[in-house]
């Protein structure tokens, strides 16, 4: 079984009191907890603050481009679906940079887990606005790259994940960590793509979305609450402001991407041999 | 004999029906067969054609001059009426093109009704003309029934049956009518394979072992997928249509990563997304193998057309300094073994290698004897299993004498296969300190470049031994070429430099082809861009510069007569 130790890293390079090191503590409770060893799963991981996540703890880990992760985490799973995958990012690498994919990750449904470290602003760049920051009118920053204020209107990543039937739909706060880990473990346990949006406040950037705003207002949802009724789900997942629901949203059962693919039903890629006896038959097509 | 027949029509008359099923008689019948095809971006209506030239001696190019034209509609007899040869035939139909034309070299064959009349249905009118094709040239039918069988196996025999009696008509209707035909054309050995550019490619990566294809259709690159595609379920393979360009590269690197041989492509603008991703391959050391198939640019360009100005592109495009190499074929032989050894290169030296075609190469078909399977290299340079986890310590990214480190398959054993697109360690954790850098650069670009410099091949070298004249290029230009010096060597001391393997620029230590170059009178770089890209590079790399250019760049490939045109008022 693992054990904590075997999961230490390198030190991290993130701002004292910063979101992610709660994520980063939960995550390794969670993956021990499960008994997963560290060589079992990849993480897949881009560019921000979320990007440097695997080097802080052990596992095999492809840390590639902004807005990228998706495809390479898809890639993997395609060539070995017994590895379990998981991509970690940033608001403004998934949601910004990364939109496109993330869609198409979902209509796939392959079973790769995302989490998503949303702190509504731009932290390595600095502090400019986000896919999630709160328009400037609505109690959102004025920054430096958005003179007039944030005008664009913020993304909803849940109702987005409901309304292309994401197989998984939820959300954590890095403040409250027991919590957090049941979804990560419920995620990782999910058959499906999963979604895992953490609120996770960045206390250099972002004076708004502090610790404090975000426990004023989070909830964790009525336990008859059924996160199977796609109706209901979408209606939760609008709701945001005065009270911000947490917990799993929505999750369905589709079938899983990898599954429906003939050739790697069996066997996954990696582990299917190579006969170049056979090209010579296959060159006889052509005469 | 050497013969050139061209149909011509809208898209959607089933032009290309017509040409494949003759370029398919042609080669089972053991001529020689070279086609090409023009057309329109477009699903219907516009002008396209197909164009098939065959002999009994090599042809590995298209003629100006026609013997049959096949014109299915007005605009086909127009443009291409002034292209006939001495004995050319045109053959129409004027019920279809509400004409009668009366100059004798017009032949009317009812298509329509007769396939009506014989096959029960005038969808059979190409079938027709197919027949009265070979009819015109003499031809027995066994060879296309039998391909009319095997194409509608899945139909049912009253399909067959309808299809043959249509081919039939057409056939005894031209043997009968065609009085001026002078053609002649029996079975002369056994078939020869015939083969496209883009099937060559796709045929090329599953001998290799290539276990994923991602891409985002693109013209002229799409044929590349279609035939992997085709062959996923019998090889085992996943392929993969991505969101976008940037998808499928990111997906082809995490397939590589994981552990399997991958691939990916597209043309100019879908590459031009790609270009982040190409960067990634590079700092990561991620084998992967990328198609580009050139066409016009820039911008949207001419789609279905060709051009070889993406060579400037593909050799200096991605941020950063890291080793890439660039093969060119000339032929769709070549594009099976290039695509081999690009797949050999990449997973050995942890780099990304191109194969450079254009759409003149992608859809034209050639004949070959035969394809040497026993001379496909496979060697899986990846670390697996057992050999992976008998090692004591593992680092992906280790220091070694070559520059290449140990390329494990993560989850194969306990060590952790870690790796990143920021500057890091031997372990592949990110780092900031100048020495490392240095160490990795080293590594990754100047070890490696003097070892896959030695793997290029020299250019070919063709026609008189000690040339007072040499034509040189890439790509496909070279059947083109080769043809050109076929004739001209009848006055001249010529010969043709082929480069096939055009990045990194072949060493001269094989073979001197610089001497080649200096001892001549007369150099001529020919090229279908604007600028002489290749030229330019000879000239970066070597200091040489050729004497002249010769550019094309409307979108259209060399023929013999036009090329032969240019060099002869060059040379004269």
């Amino acid at each position: 079984m693992p054990s904590l130790d075997d999961y230490k890293g390198q030190n991290p390079a993130w701002c004292p009191g910063c979101g992610n090191f709660s994520i980063l503590k939960t995550f390794k409770d969670a993956v021990v907890e499960l008994g997963i060893e560290p060589h079992q799963f990849t993480i897949v991981s881009g560019i921000g603050q979320a990007g440097k996540f695997p080097h802080y703890l052990k596992c095999n880990t492809f840390n590639g481009l902004h807005g990228r992760t998706l495809p390479v985490a898809t890639g993997i799973r395609l060539s070995n679906h017994d590895m379990l995958v998981i991509a970690v990012a940033g608001d403004g690498d998934c949601y910004g940079e990364g939109g496109n994919h993330l869609m198409h990750t979902m209509r796939r449904n392959i079973n790769v887990k995302l989490f998503v470290h949303d702190n509504q602003i731009y932290g390595l760049t600095k502090g400019q606005a986000s896919p999630t920051s709160m328009a400037t009118d609505k109690g959102g920053p004025v920054t430096k790259n958005q003179p007039f204020g944030v005008l664009s209107a913020e993304l909803n990543p849940m109702a987005l994940a409901v309304a292309l039937d994401c197989s998984f739909v939820a959300r954590g706060f890095a403040g409250d960590a027991e919590h957090l880990k049941g979804l990560i473990k419920d995620a990782i346990n999910h058959k499906g793509f999963t979604l895992v949006d953490i609120l996770q406040p960045c206390v250099t950037f972002n004076k708004i979305n502090t610790y404090e705003w975000y426990r004023q207002r989070v909830y964790h949802m009525e336990p008859e609450y059924n996160p199977e009724d796609r109706i209901e789900a979408f209606k939760k997942a609008l709701e945001w402001g005065d009270r911000i629901p947490i917990g799993i949203i929505y999750k369905n059962n589709r079938p899983i991407f990898e599954e429906r693919i003939p050739v790697i039903k069996d066997i996954p890629l990696v582990r299917q041999p190579f006969d170049i006896a056979r090209i010579g038959n296959t060159l006889k097509e052509f005469y | 004999m050497d013969y050139s027949i061209k149909i011509g029509g809208e898209a959607g008359q089933g032009i290309q029906t017509i040409g494949d099923t003759l370029a398919r008689v042609f080669s089972k019948a053991g001529y020689y067969v070279f086609t090409h095809q023009d057309y329109e971006s477009r699903i219907r209506g516009g002008h396209n054609f197909f164009q098939i030239r065959f002999s009994d001696k090599p042809v590995m190019a298209s003629r100006d001059k026609i013997d049959i034209l096949v014109a299915l509609d007005k605009e086909s007899i127009e443009q291409h009426e002034k292209e006939l040869s001495e004995y050319g035939q045109i053959i129409y139909d004027s019920v279809t093109l509400k004409q009668q034309r009366e100059k004798s070299y017009f032949l009317d064959i009812p298509f329509v009704n007769l396939a009506a009349e014989h096959g029960g249905n005038k969808i059979m009118a190409n079938t027709v003309a197919t027949g009265a094709v070979l009819g015109m040239l003499g031809m027995e039918l066994d060879i296309l029934l039998d391909i009319i069988k095997d194409t509608f196996k899945k139909k049912g025999e009253d399909i067959i049956k309808a299809n043959i009696n249509a081919a039939m008509a057409g056939h005894d209707y031209a043997v009968k009518e065609c009085i001026k035909c002078s053609f002649s054309a029996a079975p002369i050995s056994r078939p020869r394979m015939l083969i496209a550019g883009n099937d060559a490619i796709g045929l090329g990566a599953i001998a290799s072992g290539c276990k994923f294809y991602a891409a985002y259709p693109m013209t002229p690159s799409t044929g590349i997928m279609e035939y992997v595609a085709s062959k996923a379920k019998e090889y085992g393979i996943v392929i993969e249509q991505a969101e976008d360009e940037i998808a499928a590269i990111n997906m082809t690197l995490g397939a590589s990563f994981a552990g399997v041989r991958a691939m990916t492509g597209s043309s100019g603008g879908g590459f031009a997304l790609m270009v982040e991703g190409l960067s990634l391959a590079a700092m990561t050391e991620t084998p992967i193998v990328i198609a580009l198939a050139q066409r016009p640019g820039p911008a949207t360009g001419f789609p279905t057309r060709t051009e070889q100005a993406e060579l400037q592109f593909a050799l200096y495009t991605a941020h950063g300094e890291f080793p890439r190499v660039i093969f060119a074929p000339g032929t769709p032989e070549q594009a099976f073994y290039l695509t081999n050894k690009a797949f050999d290169i990449a997973e050995k030296y942890q780099i990304p290698v191109f194969i450079l075609t254009d759409q003149y190469l992608a859809d034209s078909q050639w004949t070959f004897d035969e394809f040497d399977s026993s001379k496909i290299k496979y060697t899986d340079y990846r670390l697996r299993g057992e050999a992976f986890e008998k090692l004591t310590e593992y680092k992906r990214h280790a220091f070694t004498d070559n520059g290449v480190s140990p390329l494990g398959v993560p989850g194969d054993a306990k060590h952790l296969v870690v790796t990143d697109s920021d500057e890091h360690d031997e372990e592949g954790h990110i780092v900031e300190d100048a020495e490392t850098r240095i160490k990795m650069v080293n590594k990754r670009l100047f070890k490696k470049l003097p070892l896959i410099r030695k793997e290029i091949e020299p250019p070919s070298i063709y026609g008189h031994s000690n040339p007072e004249i040499v034509i040189s290029g890439w790509g496909s230009t070279y059947g083109v070429m080769k043809e050109a010096v076929d004739e001209l060597s009848a006055n001249w001391d010529i010969a043709m430099l082929h480069f096939s393997e055009v990045y990194p620029l072949p060493s001269i230590n094989k073979f001197n082809y610089l001497k080649i170059l200096k001892d001549a009178k007369m150099t001529i770089c020919i090229e279908n861009n604007a600028t002489g890209q290749f030229a330019r590079l000879i000239r970066a790399e070597t200091g040489y510069t050729f004497n002249r250019l010769i550019n094309r760049f409307d979108g259209r490939p060399f023929t013999v007569e036009s090329l032969i045109g240019e060099i002869d008022a060059l040379i004269r």
